[in-house]
């Protein structure tokens, strides 16, 4: 084993990182702010890339490549929020529902093919793996750390003002927050769509990272996801306070995760076990807090 | 003013557990009347707060408040005429969020949440003041999480959440029930203050005989769906625990056996 292999391997980890950040702040906002374990997100993180790469492909503009991938994951995100409010779906199943359909939608995106390419020569992309240890702007690492710093500021702001307060208390008491007037399906279905919105951007930076899209790009995204807001709740839950702080730490935890993964690889792990290792992780970390619950009352009966 | 037109609510119909919860409820409610409501456990009580708060659609009947016919509304749309307290003190406030953020919650109900501040800067010191008045100290600690406040102190906070925009009703679940005896005659007392103040119409569900003629100016009393008793006036003024035990057997024409317990 060679330290040199690792320490080389470590910039495209942090990048990569950094845009699993971007969608495990989109999870953050269902999972924890919400209160919905939304599974739409493995569907929305292939569709964000479709969407974006096939508009590249045909030649349109970046910045409105983006802007589409963003408006198809609020798209599904209001499918899974109709599910689950006006039809009464539980939102789990109706994450799943929109998750297995968004498996055909990408496939007609993409013209029905599972994967395509984007021609580095021709295309202008935000960023990509060939820059990872490139000193200067076009950067990824630096470029993601810009995106998540816009974005972490655009959701503080929002989540300050009446709306976004509306969704926390829907998120914190569902019955307070319809006694004080709050529309609780509103409420959800905007959040649903602000989460896959900013998965689904996710999904497009990287499809230009990776150079493609491809339509099983998303699967298991939850679980990342998932494990990147475990990560930053275990180590920053008791110094960060301030909701800014918090979605950092999420981007900072999908690092750790990516940097982690990157160690374990090193170590001689097959990557063909990968999902499976970071499906036991995140379900341990899951049980803590239910395992020191137990433990904490059964020493108040003893 | 509160008009309630002949509610009828069943759990669970062509069930075993059907329950016949509210069989025909009539009650006029005027303004800057306080009403006490007693009753046995399922008497319907708590059911009839919940039909006028718009938790679940009645089977039959009119809510009609301020002479805006409601039955039809979802909860939300309601809740701009209605302040509400629950027995459950975790249920009247959101846990995460800071104190001065559940009050600024609760001063837009009723109105359209937009993309302006959750909390202005004017709002910090109106909390302020109004927390004071609690003398729980609450006012020092504004974006403190409620989750670390005690069952007495989110119960007061919930009262003035509720009272804030004063509301044309204002709906109290036996909430005093959960609370130790010497927090729940504070918070008693802080609600008798708040409704006197502001002359609120209000419905007050409580498990207590003694508060309930000692409150109020009317007195509702409830058994299997129905209103069964209802005294104002001069006659709730020398109302006692025992004429009023007497009256419910009377009116009940049941023995008050297994209810005693529940009512003392």
């Amino acid at each position: 084993m060679n330290i040199g292999s690792l320490i080389s391997a470590l910039p495209g980890a942090i990048a990569q990182g950094l845009i699993w950040g971007v969608m495990a702040i989109g999870v953050y906002l269902t999972y924890k702010v919400l209160d919905i374990a939304d599974l739409t997100v493995d569907g929305t993180m292939a569709t964000g890339g479709a969407v974006c790469v096939m508009m590249l492909l045909n030649g349109a503009n970046l910045w409105l490549a983006l802007l589409c991938a963003v408006l198809a994951g609020m798209i599904a995100g209001l499918v899974t929020g109709l599910f689950h409010t006006a039809m009464g779906i539980p939102a789990i199943l109706a994450g799943i529902l929109t998750q297995l359909s968004l498996y055909s939608v990408n496939l007609a995106i993409m013209g029905f093919k599972a994967n395509q390419g984007i021609n580095f020569r021709t295309t202008r992309i935000l960023v990509s793996s060939r820059n990872v240890k490139v000193i200067g702007f076009e950067n990824p690492i630096f470029i993601m750390i810009i995106v998540t710093a816009v974005l972490i500021g655009i959701l503080y702001w929002f989540f300050g003002r009446e709306i976004g307060s509306a969704l926390r208390a829907t998120g914190s008491n569902e019955h307070m927050a319809r006694a004080q007037g709050i529309n609780v399906n509103m409420a959800k279905i905007i959040g649903l769509m602000i989460s896959n919105g900013i998965v689904a951007l996710a999904s497009a930076l990287y499809a230009q990272y990776q150079g493609a899209v491809d339509v099983n790009m998303g699967r298991g995204g939850i679980v990342i996801g998932l494990a990147a807001v475990i990560i930053s709740t275990v180590i920053f839950g008791k110094i960060f306070h301030n909701f800014a702080l918090k979605l950092m730490g999420v981007s900072l935890g999908a690092v750790i995760y990516y940097i982690v993964i990157q160690i374990v690889l090193w170590l001689g792990l097959n990557t063909n076990m990968l999902k499976l290792l970071s499906a036991l992780v995140v379900a341990v970390f899951l049980a803590i807090p239910y395992w020191k619950g137990r433990l904490t009352k059964g020493a108040k009966h003893a | 003013m509160l008009d309630l037109i002949e509610l009828r609510k069943t759990f669970n119909p062509n069930t075993i557990n059907q329950k016949i919860a509210l069989d025909g409820v009539s009650l006029h409610l005027d303004d800057g009347d306080f009403v006490t409501m007693i009753g046995g456990n399922g008497a319907g009580k708590s059911t009839l707060l919940n039909a006028i708060a718009g938790v679940w659609p009645v089977d039959s009947g009119k809510v009609i408040i301020d002479g805006n016919d409601v039955t039809g509304l979802s909860e939300h749309k309601r809740a701009p005429w209605l302040g509400r307290v629950f027995q459950d003190p975790m249920m009247g406030t959101a846990a995460s969020m800071q104190i001065i953020e559940n009050l600024a919650l609760a001063k837009r109900r009723g109105q359209k949440r937009g993309l302006k501040p959750g909390v202005t800067k004017a709002e910090k010191d109106e909390y302020r003041d109004l927390l004071a008045t609690l003398g729980l100290g609450l006012e020092d600690r504004l974006t403190q999480k409620v989750g670390l406040l005690s069952g007495g102190q989110r119960q007061a906070l919930t009262l003035l959440m509720a009272t804030l925009n004063k509301p044309k009703l204002l709906l109290l679940d036996e909430h005093t029930a959960a609370l130790d005896p010497r927090t729940a005659q504070k918070v008693l007392t802080l609600s008798d203050q708040i409704i006197k103040e502001h002359n609120l119409m209000t419905m007050m569900v409580t498990h207590n005989m003694k508060d309930a003629i000692r409150y109020g100016n009317r007195l509702i009393m409830m058994n299997e769906g129905k209103i069964i008793l209802d005294i104002k006036g001069e006659e709730k003024k020398n109302l006692t625990v025992q004429a009023l035990m007497d009256q419910f057997v009377k009116a009940s024409g049941e023995e008050l056996a297994s209810d005693r317990a529940l009512l003392s």
